[in-house]
């Protein structure tokens, strides 16, 4: 597992996706060619599934294009954990079932090489030897992201529904 | 205690009281997309395939983004909108030329005061302007209210600005949002609604209230409305619209914050790169050389954006190393600067006119720049990589300062060329 570390605050959503592509680039394999293209280069070739991106305040702020929220989803990134986030992408994020977790503690507790895991479960982030708890979703985002993001949410809800 | 504007709008939306904080789901009278829906029809049509979008009359789709497309992979994009709007009787359907989404969907008469509207762009907060609950939303949630008709909101804290005095001769709005966000910051009123009070209000023209609303995500707001009044009923009178359901705060509403701006108090600034809030008084930037001067976009198009520069470009020439770009906000706007002979001004001064859209500002086609360049805009974002360049710099300015900085090749304060 790595941790790739943001430290600056305001990191926007043309770091994290240049809009140059955003008409272009809509499936997840075309989105990982261009993902954090300005913001780390080397971020796209090196990501594995569970690695987590650790971040300062108003993570994700700008344009309301969901190819950064989506394109850390199809990444495999486990968590973004954040001192806060930018409404849209908060919002985007749970859409694609991507968990974010506020905690400002845990950001300024983290150093390099910190090994750091997140429980959603029960609200906890453990970074090196500490615990951070972090608020729980209210319910109705939870489900959104119990069921991988809202579209499979709406398939359950609505229209698998809507048959029974 | 009195409620917020926020409270009452979702309140009366939700069909209950509510409070701050309290999670609610709502119809939104009218969702928008753009030319991201295209991506948003194949997350429709693989969640309910062949499925009919729920309320087809509450969508708007309006293609500005890329337009005229700029390659067949844009252009394909387009195609499979326009089939879609076709097969699904949708009728607030604007092809290109029409102009940018969030000047064409007042113009159609889409964005009512106390309606709510959603869209797949983030600055749908314009249409604030209008007393109307506007904010924007990802491309996944736009195909989910296509399919449901609803989503969900978190009722916002309200952060009210009041605003007294008028402006200077050379200053206006877009100098007063740019000195707002630089004090609040990016992030200073995220996931907040964010309220225009005071004496002032009544004199902002439409077109000034749009250019303050339309960068309120510029400080994370979800939302930034001001009050309807009688510049907002003669707007809609004049599409032959009667306004309804205007809805504003109480007196004695609860802020989580106050500000007060006096008008007068302004001066012309810069918002540098590459963020928003990194806002200077423009005399630290003066002198500052400039490749290409972009005066257009959703913050500052409009007719009386392009007015205020030809009144200072009228009878001189942009500077020989600079580029003037124009793109007007909408056909309408384009025809009625067109009958001011702002657009023969315009040209005689060397500016290059570009069709009714979003222009270079997105970076995808139009006025790319290089790397290295400088670039001065009236748009609203400033990021690195954003117009299409990372190793490019975008200065934000008022179009006062935009059309005397192009004439002097030079980042310079309009008050010495209206002197």
């Amino acid at each position: 597992m790595t941790v790739f570390h943001y430290p600056q605050n305001d990191i926007n959503t043309d770091l994290l996706f240049p809009g140059k592509y955003t008409y272009t680039c809509s499936t997840g394999p075309e989105i990982k060619e261009h993902l954090l293209e300005d913001l780390d280069p080397a971020f796209a070739g090196a990501v594995q599934p569970g690695d987590i991106v650790v971040a300062g305040e108003n993570f994700g702020c700008g344009s309301s294009r969901e190819q950064p929220s989506l394109g850390l989803k199809y990444v495999g990134v486990k968590a973004v954990i954040a001192k806060s986030f930018a409404r849209i992408f908060y919002r985007s994020a749970i859409n694609q079932g991507l968990l974010l977790v506020q905690s400002p503690e845990a950001v300024n507790y983290f150093t390099e090489g910190d090994e750091v895991e997140v429980d959603p479960a029960v609200g906890k982030v453990h970074v090196g030897d500490r615990v951070f708890g972090f608020p729980p979703l209210p319910d109705e985002m939870l489900d959104i992201l119990k069921d991988g993001g809202l579209l499979d949410h709406i398939k359950k809800e609505y229209i698998i529904g809507d048959e029974a | 205690m009195g409620e917020t504007f926020a409270v009452k709008v979702l309140s009366r939306a939700a069909g209950k009281k509510i409070r701050e904080g309290e999670i609610v789901f709502v119809e939104p009278d009218y969702i928008l997309t753009h030319d991201n829906s295209s991506a948003i029809i194949g997350k429709f049509e693989s969640t309910v395939p062949e499925g009919k979008v729920r309320y087809p009359g509450r969508l708007a789709i309006v293609l500005d983004h890329v337009t005229p497309a700029a390659s067949s992979k844009h252009a394909a994009g387009h195609m499979k909108i326009r089939e879609f709007v076709r097969e699904q009787g949708i009728t607030n359907f604007f092809d290109i030329g029409t102009g940018i989404c969030h000047q064409v969907m007042p113009e159609m008469g889409l964005v009512m005061p106390g309606s709510i509207v959603v869209g797949s762009d983030s600055h749908t907060c314009t249409y604030g302007a209008f007393n109307c609950f506007a904010t924007g939303i990802d491309r996944t949630e736009a195909a989910g209210i296509w399919i449901t008709g609803r989503t969900w909101f978190k009722v916002p804290e309200t952060m009210n600005i009041e605003l007294t005095g008028s402006f200077d001769a050379g200053i206006s709005a877009k100098d007063l949002i740019l000195t707002i966000i630089g004090d609040v910051g990016a992030g200073g009123a995220n996931y907040m609604a964010v309220e225009f009070n005071g004496p002032a209000v009544g004199g902002l023209r439409i077109s000034d209230r749009m250019t303050i609303a339309n960068m309120g995500i510029e400080m994370g707001a979800k939302i930034a409305a001001f009050p309807a009044n009688i510049m907002t009923s003669k707007y809609f009178m004049a599409l032959d619209i009667k306004i309804e359901k205007a809805v504003w705060s109480d007196h004695d509403a609860e802020y989580a914050r106050s500000l007060e701006y006096d008008l007068s108090d302004i001066v012309p600034v810069i918002a540098c790169p590459h963020q928003v809030d990194n806002v200077v008084p423009i005399e630290e930037m003066t002198g500052t050389k400039i490749d290409q001067v972009f005066l257009g976009t959703c913050t500052n198009g409009r007719a009386e954006d392009l007015k205020s520069a030809a009144d200072i470009l009228r009878g001189e020439k942009v500077h020989p190393n600079v580029r003037m770009i124009v793109a007007p906000a909408s056909r309408k706007e384009y025809l009625k600067a067109i009958k001011m002979g702002v657009m023969q001004d315009l040209i005689e001064s060397g500016a290059v006119i570009l069709p009714p859209g979003c222009g270079p500002c997105l970076g995808a086609h139009q006025g790319v720049l290089a790397p290295g360049e400088k670039c001065l805009s009236t748009a609203n974002r400033n990021f690195k990589g954003r117009m299409g360049e990372k190793e490019a710099e975008i200065y934000l300015s008022s179009p006062e300062t935009a059309a005397a900085s192009a004439i002097a090749g030079e980042i310079k304060d309009p008050r010495e060329v209206l002197r």
